[in-house]
């Protein structure tokens, strides 16, 4: 009889870490055929549509860096936080809180000096995202409430507080939709390129692949993080301040995820709807999983989906395969991207009795 | 004010309230057989889309309800399926394979219906549920027509209510349920074989989570709209917890969760503008209340979140 054991392996070397994020987008890819096939496009037309469509032409390779400016800052957020082992699932919501601020912000900020306003849309937006992740980082460390359950609640409650300003005093006068007025001029990201989307906010998002990767690799704060993230009770023992360490990184994990609020209204909606937000919080978790929880690998997951994303329209366009083939695509990509990494911390041996 | 002490309100309310919390009832019960045995399911509210996409489809293509509902089950245990293959056979995290499962059966309901009826300007319908009156119990006055002239799904999800209550607490195989969810190693010292009982755990609690989603768009609805879960998986993740892991708290708290839901569409229905964004933010608030009070008691089944691997045990 043979028998399958999972066996814990030694660490795996560097070159792992890329070759196994690659080939679970691979296995990821050569499954989306089922998908397709089932949708009747023919195989190699589909595949090819899906990537002409977001990098074929100026515009569309435009458009993936437009969409993959809220997936950076959100896989960003998740990987941040993840990394400390705190459990952040609450990116949608502290995205819904930055937007919801960055509207409170802009739209009545049109008497102030023009250059002064957008940074402080900016700021607003950010801190009301990490303030609202950092309640449930302080509902952990202080009352040890599950972080889990407790950011995917405040999603809703998020949700649910939006909706009660857009249907009360946020709602545009005369509007009977929930939706607020538009943001002022001033307060919107600029353009900088023509004849396209592309906005200062791709920038602020690139930047913050930057600023992550030095907060983890070259600060004290990045070291203690980690070891929050290895062994809570070690680094407590160690001297740690574990309970400063996770509301900090609570803090700047919603304040990424806000800024990604504040660049969909100040970028892309410039007034804000119920559904600003497709799901960018939750898609952060895929990515920052497959992205390994390193920034340098979320911005190649956040490429990599926002191609998947964009590519979708123009593939559905033309093989009349639905555009949530994508969605399909982000589900598969974290189950096989999950089994990968069980590969890495474990082997399975054939037993034969 | 009158009007909101009307009879005919009252009475209306207390259906609106039966109504609104059966869905909810079916995925509680559903996530609290999964969660006693030791799996945190977080694939409920994809798992609940897809029943409801699944009994829809099935239902307009075979003039068949029940056919319908049968088909969400099945789907339900499949997912639940995969969830245990990932979560319990592989022993991979539970919150990122639930989170998975959800994310992937999200994607898949929408795809398959886009697949099948296109973008259409006018979502296509199916004949619904007709609510049943109970003999007798109907004609009580004041609660006799919101509690007894009820879909079948709703009483049936009552009638599960004991009947879990009593699997789980009164049978043997309840004791090894919890057992599992509780000490994995004791349960295998003693011959329970601990994955298996996951598994099985999560197939049941997945058929009642299609089920769930089938209701909404079998019964309260006769259409399929993207939305249609809109959280309620999430609302009972919260009413576990805030029922601490037992089926009769549990179903009280997704009455709370129905009656608040049927308060907003009744006061909505009588032009008072309260938003019904506040009084659907409730039941969250609450269980993050009840999450805070939980930490500190000991009910949460000890196994949780634990992958059991048997060699790690050194056996």
């Amino acid at each position: 009889m043979i028998r399958l054991r999972i066996i814990k392996r030694k660490p795996l070397p560097a070159w792992a870490k890329f070759v196994i994020p690659v080939s679970a987008i691979l296995v990821t890819l050569i499954l989306s055929a089922i998908p397709i096939l089932l949708a009747g496009g023919q195989l190699w037309k589909s595949y090819f549509y899906l990537f002409y469509g977001a990098l074929g032409t100026r515009f569309n390779l435009l458009e993936t860096f437009v969409k993959a400016s809220p997936l950076l800052l959100t896989g960003l957020a998740v990987a941040f936080a993840f990394r400390a082992k705190f459990w952040n699932i609450g990116a949608e919501g502290q995205l819904l809180a930055g937007a919801l601020a960055a509207t409170v912000l802009g739209v009545h900020m049109g008497g102030l000096p023009r250059p002064l306003v957008l940074p402080l849309v900016i700021m607003g937006g950010g801190l009301a995202g990490g303030i609202w992740a950092a309640i449930p980082g302080i509902l952990k460390t202080k009352l040890k409430v599950d972080d889990v359950v407790s950011t995917l609640l405040l999603n809703y409650v998020m949700w649910h507080i939006m909706g009660a300003l857009l249907f009360g005093p946020l709602q545009q006068p005369g509007s009977s939709w929930p939706r607020s007025a538009a943001i002022v001029e001033a307060a919107r990201y600029p353009v900088l390129l023509p004849r396209s989307r592309f906005h200062m906010g791709i920038l602020i998002a690139f930047f913050a692949v930057f600023l992550i990767w030095f907060i983890n690799q070259k600060t004290i704060f990045g070291y203690r993080s980690k070891a929050v993230g290895l062994n809570i009770r070690a680094a407590h023992f160690g001297g740690i301040n574990t309970t400063s360490v996770i509301v900090w990184t609570s803090l700047v994990s919603g304040g990424l995820a806000g800024l990604a609020g504040v660049g969909e209204l100040c970028a892309i909606q410039y007034r804000l709807i119920m559904d600003i937000s497709p799901g960018y919080g939750y898609s952060g978790i895929v990515i920052a999983m497959l992205g390994n929880l390193h920034p340098v690998g979320v911005l190649f997951s956040a490429l990599f989906f926002s191609v998947i994303i964009v590519g979708a329209q123009t593939m559905s366009r033309m093989t009349g395969v639905p555009t949530y083939i994508a969605e399909v695509i982000q589900g598969m990509a974290l189950m096989v991207m999950l089994i990968f990494l069980l590969f890495t911390e474990y082997r399975i041996r054939v037993m034969k009795k | 004010m009158n009007q909101l002490l009307d009879i005919v309100f009252l009475s209306g309310l207390l259906g609106a309230t039966m109504r609104m919390a059966t869905p909810i009832i079916f995925a509680t019960l559903g996530e609290i057989i999964a969660e006693r045995a030791g799996v945190l399911n977080l694939g409920i509210e994809g798992t609940m889309l897809m029943g409801a996409m699944t009994g829809f489809l099935v239902t307009f293509s075979s003039g068949s309800l029940w056919l319908g509902v049968l088909a969400a089950a099945a789907v339900g245990m499949l997912l639940g399926l995969l969830m245990a293959f990932l979560a319990v056979h592989l022993g991979l995290s539970q919150h990122v394979s639930g989170l998975g499962i959800t994310l992937f059966a999200t994607g898949l309901a929408m795809f398959i219906y886009r697949l099948h009826f296109g973008s259409p300007t006018v979502p296509p319908i199916i004949q619904p549920f007709t609510q049943i009156s109970l003999p007798l119990l109907s004609s009580i006055p004041v609660i006799g027509p919101g509690l007894f002239r009820q879909y079948s799904l709703t009483y049936l999800a009552w009638l599960l209510i004991p009947a879990i209550s009593i699997l789980l607490y009164k049978t043997h195989m309840g004791l090894k349920i919890r057992t599992v969810g509780e000490n994995p190693v004791v349960a295998d010292t003693v011959g329970v074989n601990v994955l298996m009982t996951r598994t099985l755990c999560l197939v049941a609690g997945g058929a009642l989570m299609g089920i769930g989603g089938a209701f909404l768009t079998l019964a309260h609805q006769n259409m399929f709209l993207i939305d249609v879960i809109g959280g309620r998986g999430w609302v009972a993740i919260a009413m576990v917890i805030f029922g601490n892991w037992d089926p009769l708290k549990g179903a009280f708290g997704a009455l709370i969760f129905g009656f608040l839901d049927g308060l907003q569409l009744r006061l909505q229905g009588l032009g008072i503008a309260v938003s019904f964004h506040i009084f659907l933010m409730i039941p969250y608030l609450l269980t993050i209340v009840a999450l805070i009070s939980v930490s500190r008691k000991a009910s949460i089944p000890a196994g949780l979140l634990k992958p059991y691997r048997r060699e790690e045990k050194g056996g």
